[in-house]
């Protein structure tokens, strides 16, 4: 570690205090808008806070009801099983062509680069936007999808991607798909740039083909960086809410609510506002628990990185 | 470093005809918001014979929420940049007791659902009278842009020189000036960067818009396409026309600065 400044060791406060002076206004930005929430949100979660309360300031304690409520509910163990499937699912895709994304533009080709960059337009559009154009793509009786199909004699009927219950769970995961390659693309291709060039060539020369090489050299010096990938991707993806309300609301028959949507929907349109901070608190400690994993990750993400530059 | 042995022309069309399918839905947004009103799918593969009717119908509907967009999406990039400029520098220059927790926490931050966020300042809101406000959603936007960043500039301020900085401490320049005339200069390219990115989550935001705004008066155009698609599914020509306007800044910005979204891409996750 390299020694920083001396004079800051000094004890002498009005140094220190000048120095306070810069973190003190991002200091209480952050303690309003993420810690209050969050104690906001736990002590919600165990009061009756509904409509009413904004009109009485009335929210009566009422203990663990209003996780007994959610937990027992018929729609509790539905959501949980469409959120970790969403949630497995657009990684796996998101991941797996990221990284094939992330392998062909590492040749070096004309207009590769430009290419490379272009592919960051889905990750880039609001949210909203896609799921708009996805869902009038997706239309089952005007949608592109379907029209392409029966011009194709693939499937004459037409597939009731955003109607059928089945069907719209696969639809959005394969919309988020769709979102998170360009991201993964984009950070496993800087991984891939780390990895230096002569550990190919020792490869090589061992006789190793691509596929060796691929085994022996580039998965596991990019590791670290997959870690990043799969952990962020399950963070930002447990909490996804734009794209299910805007393809699918949640339905057809509930089969895309998810425990994000849930909380939404007990909090802003039945007002329950006690109860979807109940759902949001399960939401959270499913986050936290991926945000250990990822300072781990981080954490040796970084010693790579060191040690490589 | 040298990279793979060139190749040719082949994986270049291999290249073009990924990208197509990729972002083939763009194309098919640009193509619908260009067909004249009505069942826009009879309109065909190929706009061929462009309609503006969708751009004048959104603009109409919609050009206020633009605008109100772009307030709320600049405001928020200034009031991001401003808290965390500073918090960047001190975290990444001076030696303070508990910058790792600070650190920590700040990971954190980008953890927590934005559900959470809103539940807990809808009734925060509702009692200071922020609701469907520029300023409550500015605040309440700037969620994204603050930790990313302190992350981002504290990533490229960790490796501006001492020297430069003791320097200017030596000709007498106190913390604030060091920070104004020789900090923040140098940090111009992790600034944009931070700015291109705060400018694109408040753009984008969809949550913060849905929850705490609840009548016309601010409305971002996120939220004003979501209630275009509940009433006019028969319009899609309109529908899409808004959402190729919403997008405008996105091309743009992958366009004119390109390499600062790029920056950000692989910064923000890793550093």
């Amino acid at each position: 570690m390299r020694s920083r400044s001396r004079r800051v060791t000094d004890p002498c406060s009005r140094e220190r205090l000048a120095q306070w002076m810069f973190l003190a206004p991002a200091g209480a930005y952050l303690l309003l808008f993420f810690g209050y929430p969050i104690v906001k949100n736990v002590v919600m979660s165990f009061q009756q806070y509904t409509t009413t309360t904004f009109y009485t300031g009335d929210a009566p304690f009422v203990g663990l009801k209003n996780y007994a409520m959610i937990l027992t509910s018929d729609l509790f163990p539905k959501a949980l099983v469409t959120t970790l499937l969403f949630t497995a699912g657009s990684l796996c895709g998101q991941f797996v062509m990221g990284l094939a994304f992330a392998l062909f533009f590492q040749r070096r080709f004309p207009l590769g680069g430009v290419l490379r960059s272009l592919l960051l337009l889905p990750w880039l559009l609001p949210l909203v936007v896609s799921g708009a154009t996805w869902r009038w793509m997706l239309d089952p009786d005007t949608g592109v999808v379907n029209a392409a199909l029966r011009h194709l004699h693939l499937s004459p009927s037409g597939v009731p991607w955003l109607t059928g219950t089945s069907q719209a769970l696969v639809s959005v995961i394969l919309i988020n798909i769709w979102i998170g390659i360009p991201f993964n693309t984009a950070i496993l291709y800087g991984g891939l740039q780390d990895i230096p060039t002569h550990l190919y060539e020792a490869a090589k020369l061992d006789g190793a083909g691509p596929l060796a090489s691929f085994r022996h050299v580039t998965w596991p010096l990019l590791r670290p960086v997959v870690s990043v990938a799969l952990v962020l991707g399950v963070v930002y993806t447990v909490k996804v809410l734009d794209i299910i309300l805007v393809v699918t609301g949640g339905g057809p028959a509930n089969a895309t609510e998810t425990l994000a949507t849930q909380s939404y929907e007990l909090s802003f349109q039945q007002f329950e506002f006690g109860r979807g901070a109940a759902m949001s608190n399960v939401l959270i400690v499913i986050s936290l628990a991926f945000a250990l994993v990822y300072l781990r990750a981080g954490r040796r993400a970084r010693n790579v990185d060191e040690a490589i530059s | 470093m040298k990279r793979a042995p060139a190749r040719g022309w082949p994986s270049t069309i291999v290249g073009i005809a990924l990208l197509a399918l990729m972002l083939f839905p763009v194309y098919w947004m640009v193509n619908a918001s260009l067909q004249p009103a009505g069942n826009t799918l009879q309109g065909g593969w190929f706009p061929s014979h462009p309609d503006l009717g969708g751009y004048v119908t959104a603009l109409r509907d919609q050009g206020r929420n633009l605008v109100t967009s772009l307030v709320v999406a600049l405001g928020s990039v200034a009031l991001s940049l401003g808290l965390a400029a500073p918090a960047a520098y001190a975290l990444a220059q001076f030696r303070i007791r508990g910058t790792n927790l600070v650190l920590i926490g700040i990971l954190i931050t980008q953890m927590v659902p934005g559900i959470v966020v809103a539940n807990a300042l809808y009734s925060a809101y509702n009692d200071l009278g922020l609701l469907n406000s520029y300023l409550g959603l500015i605040l309440a936007d700037s969620t994204a842009g603050v930790p990313f960043a302190i992350i981002i500039l504290r990533a490229f301020m960790r490796n501006i020189p001492r020297d430069i900085i003791e320097a200017a401490h030596l000709d007498g320049a106190g913390r604030l000036r060091v920070f104004r005339s020789v900090v923040l200069p140098v940090s111009r390219n992790a600034l944009i960067t931070a700015a291109v990115f705060t400018f694109l989550f408040t753009w984008s935001d969809f949550l913060f818009a849905l929850t705490l705004t609840t009548t016309q008066t601010v409305r971002p155009i996120t939220l004003g396409i979501y209630q275009y698609i509940g009433a006019h599914t028969n319009q899609w020509n309109a529908v899409m026309a808004t959402t190729v306007m919403a997008s405008v800044p996105a091309a743009v910005l992958l366009v004119v600065a390109q390499r600062y979204v790029v920056a950000g891409a692989t910064g923000g996750a890793i550093k």
